[in-house]
């Protein structure tokens, strides 16, 4: 019996925000896409279990991320000099921000927890549902709310000073906020 | 006196300036322990929280814009090969 083709193709439609998650796991391009393609390979052997009609996406998601922190995760010295090489793996960069600014979010961003880092990119990235993000993290929805949370504290924190430029009229009042909101 | 009425007015333009921001409706980042009677009557938000609500649309853009920057790279030849391959196969 061959695989349902629209089943594939859910699959397949998944593959790029796979990658985009596999990449801010990794930090690596070449790492993430062994990731992808070990969690492709575990996923077409175990469909079985999955639910046709329950959420592709989260399912896939959560198969990657148990092989990342089961495998990929030991070799965590790898991991944060990966880090540093983030944006040389992007072909290109977003076009809404420019380049420095994207450099300072990117370092910013690398700074965070790991547990943080990943619930913030599900939740405000990859759109997951909270309730989704907890169940792809396996943890509680309040514990990926607070992870979000002090995500986005952390990197408004690690943001806001440099940020105060482009903010126009009233950058002094700002800059002292933004000094006085740091803890 | 005066300085109070000036923040209020400050924060109304905020407000207004800030309707249509992050569809990922940035949690203020209030400290848990905040007691709301212990604010000062003249200042409804706490001046942090402003800036960060400002700050948050920028980081959920730009997590955004970065996230995005790779999904529209599309399914890489290899990948897509594989899955065609695996769903071809004879399920054990």
């Amino acid at each position: 019996m061959k695989l349902d083709p629209a089943i594939r193709d859910q699959v397949l439609a998944t593959v790029p925000s796979l990658r985009a998650f596999a990449i801010s796991l990794c930090g690596n391009i070449d790492r993430a896409d062994d990731l992808v393609q070990e969690t492709l390979l575990r996923a077409l052997a175990h469909i079985d279990s999955f639910e046709p009609g329950t959420n592709m996406p989260a399912w896939l998601f959560t198969i990657l991320r148990n092989l990342f922190r089961s495998e990929y995760r030991k070799r965590r010295r790898e991991v944060e000099d990966a880090d540093g090489r983030y944006a040389e793996t992007l072909k290109s960069h977003p076009e809404q921000t420019g380049r420095v600014e994207f450099e300072e979010f990117r370092a910013a961003l690398a700074k965070l927890p790991s547990d943080q880092r990943e619930a913030l990119i599900l939740v405000g990235a990859s759109g997951f549902s909270y309730d989704d993000a907890a169940a792809i993290c396996g943890c509680a929805v309040g514990t990926i709310k607070s992870r979000v949370n002090r995500a986005r504290t952390r990197l408004a924190d690690l943001l806001a000073i440099d940020s105060v430029d482009d903010f126009g009229p009233d950058r002094a009042t700002r800059a002292v906020l933004a000094g006085g909101g740091r803890n | 006196m005066g300085s109070a009425m000036g923040e209020r007015g400050k924060d109304d333009v905020m407000k207004h300036r800030n309707t249509n921001l992050d569809p990922l409706e940035p949690v203020a980042d209030k400290p848990e322990n905040e007691n709301p009677m212990a604010r000062p009557a003249a200042t409804p938000h706490k001046p942090e929280a402003r800036l960060g609500r400002e700050v948050q649309a920028r980081i959920g853009q730009q997590l955004r814009a970065m996230y995005n920057d790779v999904v529209n790279q599309g399914v890489p030849q290899h990948l897509s090969d594989l899955v065609r391959r695996l769903s071809d196969q004879d399920e054990q």
